[in-house]
Formats: structure tokens, sequence, C-alpha cells
């Protein structure tokens, strides 16, 4: 699914990833810890395409080399990134925002447009998987939204978009326990044997919910070490420094 | 990003030419050029007499310039002031009997005129240059008692009503070009709605300048009587070409006891090319008088074209409880400049009045919102509210606010809030990873932006005007 070899990073002159490799395959969850400016959201600010990186090395998804692909273009080959920092639109409708986008995700992948009754149903229905008031849907699009809504509204985004590599840039941070159950509910119930994730996280916390095939550890724009779910049990006894 | 598709899309889609051969008034302001159009249009005397007193004033005023976007010096003798297809000349009595280059023109534009095909719940007023060429739904009104014609065509049908309202709301003096449109109006819609009669569908006006070299100096004079309501759109467009050209229309509105107007504009006239070169200066005179009690004004605009637009739709609040009210997009990009705003004048007690204005500028273009509220003394417990919000694209565009506020009476009360705000990178990025292009991100956040104007418009209205926003700004990011 995700193959990235040597992969470098710069923003502004600062070198912020220093060749990092990873492999995920399709079916796989990969967790990456680290502690705070280790390059966990530049790789996943890289990964989607955001402006203002300066990259090299590999970067192929698919098989295909991502690097000259735009940011929507990738969105609508699968990618999927649920922010650390939803932003807000003032205006827009979360459910109108929402059927645009998988309109335009639909339609790259030649599947017919949603008209406004069926996407109310996906929506319904989708919602109710999670566990959530779809009320918050006509809302303005984050617009008031507490923390918590603003990353539950990710999940659900990431539930009706369907992806097939989703980036979860900590998802978890500043969650309550009922809410990072609705999220890891929401990774659960989405994952099979044809999609990838790429869970950043501080914490184990989440991982406990979700179960991780690999845990891999960043550190300055490296991963330093990997291993399984043990690794994160480690870390949360030691702290980064036991393992840097 | 892929800038390829865009030059092709950002085209103006209505700047076409039709190919038509015009009888046009001799070139120049004289007495003579008002002398005829007063007679093509078979004028009664008193009318010749009212334009060519306009013409004596206009003689001695001048162009205004407080306004902050300068133009190029108009040479008034160098213009048609009219100029209408030769089809014209003889009234053709049914729409079969129009030339048809006419009905394909608006056709292209959207506007069909067709019995068969006409828009459902819209009677559209049809101005091509200097005259009107059709008008559809008359039948229907007319069993209701509305009379909905080219203003021509009440000068001499309804001549008491004309006499009795025109200029009574912009006076022949009011400034240069509303007095220059006085001297030579040439068409433009005239509706009148009977008392307690509330108007079955929208009125719809659509104006297209197509010669070259003409001004449009449209008329319109809507009246709503005791009681009654009407929804009432206009729609403008021209060619593309290198020319400026002047547009100056006059706009009167008058809404008698507990009567209500509510006026839509979407104004996408020829904006110029991306130097700068062409396009319309749009100087227009709006301005409505809710002159009976409880009645209420509401003017919605959505400015996205001309080369200059300077208009400030307006209310003057006489009666008491009445309302006025005044929702404003105006959007600038390329060179395009935008002076406007609104007067709101409180005369009677208990008048309110709000205004919303969203202000958009990008590329090298410049947006000013100009506002008067005036609540006089006698207008006591009066309320204003108004918000005025600008939004940046670029660094090399520019936005402002001048709001001037006058309050003669303790009792009553005045908000202003102002904002001014760029567009956010993390909105743009946000957009783009749920899979939506640079141009389609933008609309979706202008129009999030400006969704308290936009939902002030017809339903079938709100659409085309949500499309031609994001349409404006193609080209203006990445």
């Amino acid at each position: 699914m995700l193959e990235i070899k040597n992969l470098t990073a710069s923003i502004n002159e600062k070198q912020i990833l220093n060749g990092l490799n990873i492999r995920i395959k399709p079916g796989e969850l990969h967790a990456i810890m680290g502690p705070n400016g280790s390059g966990k959201s530049t790789l996943a600010n890289v990964l989607s395409g955001k402006n203002g990186y300066k990259t090299s090395g590999e970067l192929k998804y698919k098989g295909k080399d991502l690097n000259d692909i735009s940011i929507d273009e990738r969105a609508q080959q699968g990618i999927f990134l649920a922010f650390q920092y939803p932003t807000e639109i003032p205006g827009v409708k979360t459910n109108n925002f929402l059927r645009t986008s998988l309109n335009k995700i639909r339609k790259a992948r030649g599947e017919k447009e949603v008209d406004a009754l069926s996407f109310l149903k996906i929506i319904k229905e989708k919602s109710n998987e999670l566990g959530m008031d779809e009320k918050m849907l006509s809302r303005q699009l984050n617009v008031g939204f507490s923390g918590g809504e603003k990353k539950k509204n990710e999940i659900l985004q990431m539930k009706i978009l369907n992806p097939n590599l989703v980036i979860l840039d900590e998802t978890d941070s500043g969650l309550d326990i009922d809410a990072l159950k609705i999220v890891a509910n929401g990774v659960n119930t989405s994952r099979d044997k044809t999609n990838s994730f790429l869970v950043i996280t501080h914490y184990q916390r989440l991982l406990n919910f979700i179960r991780p095939d690999f845990v891999h550890v960043l550190s300055k724009g490296k991963i330093i070490k990997s291993g399984d779910m043990k690794l994160a049990e480690q870390l949360e006894k030691t702290g980064y420094t036991g393992i840097i | 990003m892929k800038n390829q598709n865009f030059d092709q899309q950002k085209e103006y889609k209505y700047g076409f030419t039709t190919d038509i051969e015009n009888v046009k008034a001799p070139k120049g302001l004289s007495e003579d050029t008002i002398k005829f159009i007063s007679k093509v249009k078979k004028e009664p005397k008193w009318m010749l007499e009212w334009r060519l007193k306009a013409y004596e004033r206009l003689k001695v005023s001048k162009e205004p310039n407080w306004q902050k976007p300068k133009f190029s010096k108009i040479d008034y003798q160098d213009l048609y002031y009219y100029s209408a297809p030769k089809s014209m000349k003889d009234k053709p009595k049914s729409l079969d009997e129009i030339d048809p280059k006419l009905i394909e023109t608006y056709n292209k534009l959207g506007i069909p005129l067709n019995e068969q095909k006409k828009l459902s719940g819209v009677a559209v007023d049809a101005v091509f240059d200097s005259v009107s060429v059709a008008t559809t739904y008359k039948e229907e009104l007319t069993k209701k008692g509305i009379i909905f014609c080219p203003i021509s065509e009440a000068i001499q049908k309804h001549p008491d009503l004309v006499k009795k309202y025109l200029g009574s709301v912009i006076p022949v003096t009011d400034h240069y070009f509303a007095t220059l449109n006085s001297a030579v109006f040439t068409d433009g819609s005239f509706v009148y709605i009977p008392p307690n009669t509330k108007c079955p569908m929208e009125l719809s006006t659509y104006f297209r300048i197509n010669a070259s070299e003409t001004g449009q100096f449209e008329r319109t004079l809507i009246i709503a009587d005791k009681g009654s309501y009407v929804s009432y759109l206009e729609g403008c467009t021209a060619p593309m070409r290198d020319e400026n050209q002047l547009h100056a229309a006059n706009v009167e509105l008058i809404a008698l006891d507990d009567a209500e107007i509510k006026y839509s504009t979407v104004q996408n006239w020829y904006p110029g090319d991306s130097n700068g070169v062409g396009g319309i200066y749009n100087f227009v005179t709006k301005r409505g008088v809710c002159r009976g009690k409880n009645s209420k004004i509401s003017w919605t605009q959505v400015e996205t074209g001309s080369a200059i637009t300077w208009k400030y739709p307006s209310c003057i609040l006489q009666g008491d409880n009445s309302v006025g009210e005044f929702y404003s997009i105006a959007i600038t990009n390329n060179h395009q400049k935008a002076d406007t705003g609104t007067k709101m004048i409180h005369l009677g007690k208990n008048t309110r009045s709000k205004i919303i204005s969203k202000g958009i500028s990008a590329g090298k273009a410049d947006n000013t919102y100009r506002g008067l509220v005036d609540i006089h003394r006698k207008a006591t417990n009066s309320r204003n509210y108004t918000q005025c919000d600008s939004l940046l694209m670029g660094n090399k565009c520019g936005a402002h606010t001048v709001p001037y506020i006058k309050n003669k009476n303790s009792s009553s009360t005045i908000e202003h809030e102002a904002t001014t705000s760029k567009i956010n990178e993390d909105q743009l990025f946000y957009c783009n990873q749920r899979g939506l292009n640079q141009e389609e991100a933008v609309s979706l956040i202008v129009n999030g932006f400006c969704k308290d104007v936009l939902q002030q418009l017809p339903m079938e209205f709100a659409v085309e005007a949500q499309k031609l926003v994001g349409i404006s700004l193609e080209g203006s990011v990445g």
C-alpha cells in the first residue's frame, strides 16, 4: 500500500525528516510514536501532499510515485488524513461539505455521485455505527465544535469516505475516555484486508483499543526502533528517554 | 497547480456579441439626441419636457469625484445614447415577430423567452441595449391588476402613475449621473402592484449591453401599493470589449403602508480582462422609500462584474415602523474596483435597518464598503445593525470600510461590526485533503463567507449566484 524509502523533508530550510523508511501492506495498522518535534506531523503532512515542504526519497502509494500528485488527487485516490487540529470553515454546513467531498472521491473512482437523500441514509448508518449524534453534521464545519467533537467528526468523515490509507494525526490527543472509544471503534470497524492505517500518537492508551500490527518509534526524523505492541508498553513505562 | 483548465474557464462566459443591425441616435449628448430618444419612444410632451429640464440641470452640474476608484475621463460626446435592434422599430406584437437572433441571444444567456421554454415562476422583461425586447407572463399578471412592462410603455399607458412617482425618490437634481440618466434614459422596467396583492411570481429584468460605444441608461420604477408584496430580480451581462462602457441606471422603489419590496441584483457585467483593459463602468443610483407605515424594502446584491462598481442602494425609512435591509456581496478580482454600500436614512419612529456586507478582494483589486446610517431627531426608538466583513486573497489587493454614522436622538441605537480576514491556508489544505481542487476549495470557502447574503436571494437564483461567486475568483489562488 505504502512504501517510503529514505524520505527527507525540510520546511523553511529546517530539516525535519532524515531518511525515514516504512512499508505498510494492505490490512496492516502501524503506529508511530515519538516525542514532540520528532517529525510525526510532518510525516502526515508530506504523505498528504501539503505545500511548503522540500522532500527527497521515494514515496510510493499503490505502486505509484506520489511526489508529483497534488493534494486533492491523493485524496481522491484514497489517502485520508484525520487532522490533529481540524480547521473551521464558517458558513459551510458539515454535511454539504462531506457530500461534496464524497462525490469528488466517488467520481474519481468511477462511481455514481450520491444525491442528498441517499447521502442522508449513509450519514445515519455511519453515525449509528459510531454511536454518534448525526445532528453535528447540520452545523457549520467545525465551527464551535469542542475538541472532542472535531476529532469525532474526522472519524465520521473517514467512515463515510471509505479511504484506502488512513493517517490519524494524534487523533487521540485531548480526548476523554468515551470519545477515545468512539475513535477506536471507528478504526476497528473500518479495518479490513484492503485498507491500511498509520496511527500517529503520543500514548499507548489508544493502542490498547486498536491493537497495532507494528509500532515504530520516531526520533529526529528517523525511525529508530520498530516492534509490536510490547514496544508501546515499554515506552509507556520508561518514556522516550529510555529508548532514545 | 495546473492552470491550463483555469484559463479556459476564466473567460467571461457572456462575452459574445450579437451581430444585429441597429438604429442609433446621432452620436453625442445634445438636445437633439434627447428629442430623438423621446420621439422614437413616442413619448408625450410632458416626458420630453421633464428630460429637457434634466438636461439643463446637467449642463451646470459636475461629475462627483469623492469615490475611491478613479476612472478615465468619459467623453460624453463620443457615446451613443440610444441603440436598438432595427427589427424592434415597428414593435413586434408577439414573440413570433421578434428577430430570432434576439431570442437566440437570450437563450445563450440562459433566459428563454419562448412561451414553451420560459422560466417557470419568473416573469422576465428582457432589455437589449436601449429597448425592451419582450416581457413574459404578462397576461397572467394583468389578471391580478399587476402592471409589469417596459417603462417606455408605462409612460404611454399609465402616465398618471409615472408622473406621480418618477423622480420622487431620486430627484432629477440628485447628482451628475442621476441627472444624466433622467435626461437620456431609454428603457427599463415598470412595476405596479395594486393594494393587498401578493405578486404570485418573481419579476425579473435582464439587461444586456450589446452595441459598442453605447451607454446604457435604464430606468426602473417599482411601486408597491398598500399591503402588497413583490420580489424583483435584475441580471446583467455585456460583451467583452477593450473600451470602457458606461452603465448609469436609476432605480426607484416606493413602498406604501404595509407593503414590502424585495429587490435582488446579480450583476455580472464584463469586468475587463486580467490586465484591466475594458469592462463596464457601473455607476448606478438605486434608492427606495418606505413611504408608508410598517413598510419594508430589502436590497440584496451580488456584484461580481464591471471594471468599476459604484453604487449605494439605499432606503429612506419615512413611515413609522418601516424596515430597510441591505445584503451585499461585492467580489473584485484582477484590476476590478468597487466602491459600494448603502444609505439608511431613518425618519420615522421605530424604524429598523440592517446592513450585511461581504467584500471579497483578489488579484490587484480594490474593494471599498461605504455606508451611511443617519437616524434623524424624530426617528425615536430606531435601530441599526451593521456588519461588514472583508476577505482578502493574496497580498496585492485592498479592502476598505468607510462607515458614516449619525444619530440625532438618544432613544435609538446603532451597532457596527467589521472584520477583515485572509483566506486561510489551513482551510484550503483541509478542503484539498478531502478531494476538492484549489478552485473548488476557494469557491466553497468564499460561499461560506457569503452565506448570510446568498440565503437572501430567491431560490431560483441562489444556485446561479453561488456558481458565479466561484467563477469570479477562478485563478486567484495557487
